[in-house]
């Protein structure tokens, strides 16, 4: 079987797919890739279902060694890529040689990349996925030197584009759309209008459950205690600190801090490309 | 019933009470709504988790006032017997904060039926509904930072388990061998929205 050997894994890097939808009665939230447009690209460009399981590494970093030849392709934060000590592009298909080891640098963007293999990779399924979700301690451990991930039969359909043109993940201010709600009624009018008119910082205190933002304080006009309820991707919840916490991927399927906006569906991809020190603006 | 939207990716439901929560999601689970991926039951709110790509809110906020709530909730009715040795650190605490005695804690709790209102926390993990008044206890003003698996804690008007070890504050009264969850058991949470528990004292 042909297999991924991991050499290094740069500050994180871990198995994802599309996640485990359907389980948050029993307390499994979806997790899955941060970036789901990035994550998709790289399986199509190989290939592979959509949903095929890839690696998703945060901040580059990532050496794996090829036990067999490899068709992959790598999506997301544009790390410099080496295919056996030469220069490859990413968003593109990338031929990989038995043997030859494939090195990622440190992305000047971004900060997840997916490096999706044809076939993809083939770890046991937990509750019908292949995620890793840190928030609930589920699905393979993130990856680790030493680790053999095997690969998965090639499915029938071949690549069929070279290169994907892909607009640059912004390294300046981003912007991400919001709704205000569903928990907007807890907050000041001021609130409101603050987190809509003010800059906030992506701290160091982020990962994949969520990213805590420094910037102004949001304060509430109601100071009673919100029994938990279901929380989505996006949301925007405000804890006592008064400073809101952008959900991601692996968010806890309820929470108890009142979610004073939710940024749209169509931008947590970009959301989940932001790093630490990088600058957000919201908009309704 | 009021709906609050979470922009393109969830509609929120509030309900009177969790036994208006139990009845939608019961009614719900039967046949979701076109773009509706997942259902997330709460104390006062089912959560539609939505593909934006799929759903027309409008539409779906129509089928939920439409739906005919259901009385008997899922969990296909299945009993869970919980054994449990009465030692938790809380005990005493609850006691006090209940003015009961820890004997007439211990047969309080084993004395209810209790039933999973919904999960939530961490996997596998139920909240536990149907107790006696007597137990609402407050969670601990401390929360601590590392709880046993297996633990059984009282909070608000819920029982709990602690399906692996977490952070948590709920008082806890005792603690159980039983395996509420695993990965690799068909299926993996024993306490699951519906099914009914009870508590056994065990020495």
């Amino acid at each position: 079987m042909s297999c991924v050997e991991v050499l290094a894994t740069g500050p994180l890097a871990t198995v994802q797919d599309l996640g485990r939808p359907g389980l948050a009665g029993i307390g499994v939230g979806r997790s899955g890739a941060a970036d789901s447009g990035a994550f998709r690209l790289a399986n199509r460009l190989v290939g592979n279902d959509e949903g095929a399981a890839a690696i998703e590494v945060t901040f580059g970093g990532l050496v794996v060694r090829a036990t067999r030849d490899l068709t992959a392709a790598l999506t997301g934060a544009p790390c410099p890529i080496t295919v056996d000590g030469r220069g490859a592009a990413p968003n593109s298909v990338l031929r990989i040689p038995a043997g030859a080891v494939v090195e990622l640098g440190v992305p000047d963007r971004g900060l997840r990349s997916y490096l999706a293999v044809r076939g993809g990779i083939a770890v046991e399924p937990v509750l019908g996925s292949r995620a890793t979700d840190v928030l609930a301690g589920l699905g393979p451990e993130p990856l680790a030197p030493g680790m053999t991930l095997p690969v998965g039969p090639p499915p029938r359909r071949f690549p069929q584009v070279d290169v994907a043109p892909v607009p640059a993940c912004p390294d300046g201010e981003i912007t991400l759309r919001v709704v205000f709600g569903p928990r907007h009624d807890w907050f000041t009018e001021d609130a409101l209008s603050t987190l809509v008119s003010s800059c906030y910082e992506v701290t160091a205190d982020s990962n994949r459950v969520g990213m805590r933002l420094s910037g102004p304080l949001l304060e509430r006009c109601r100071h009673d205690e919100l029994p938990s309820e279901g929380m989505v991707a996006g949301a925007l919840q405000v804890p006592p600190s008064a400073r809101p916490t952008l959900f991601l991927a692996d968010h806890p399927v309820t929470g108890g801090y009142p979610v004073i906006a939710v940024v749209v569906a169509a931008d947590l991809d970009k959301a989940a490309q932001a790093r630490p020190g990088q600058r957000i603006r919201f908009r309704s | 019933m009021r709906f609050l939207r979470c922009a393109d990716s969830g509609l929120l439901v509030e309900l009177d009470d969790l036994d208006a929560v139990q009845a939608l999601h019961a009614a719900l689970s039967d046949a979701p709504p076109e773009g509706v991926v997942d259902l997330v039951p709460a104390a006062r709110t089912l959560l539609l988790q939505l593909d934006p790509r799929r759903a027309d809110v409008a539409a779906i906020e129509a089928a939920v006032r439409a739906v005919e709530p259901r009385r008997s909730v899922g969990g296909d009715g299945a009993l869970v017997e919980v054994p449990v040795v009465y030692d938790g650190a809380d005990l005493a605490e609850v006691a006090a904060l209940t003015g009961l005695t820890e004997r007439e804690v211990v047969d309080r709790h084993t004395s209810a039926e209790w039933t999973v209102a919904f999960g939530g926390f961490a996997p596998g993990f139920g909240y536990l509904a149907g107790g006696p008044p007597e137990l609402v206890v407050p969670r601990r003003s401390e929360s601590r930072t590392k709880v046993p698996p297996g633990s059984v804690g009282l909070a608000g008007a819920f029982s709990g388990i602690y399906p692996r070890e977490s952070p948590g504050g709920w008082q806890l009264i005792g603690r159980t061998d039983l395996e509420v969850w695993r990965v690799d058991r068909d299926p993996p949470a024993l306490l699951r929205p519906g099914v009914r528990v009870r508590f056994q004292e065990v020495r």
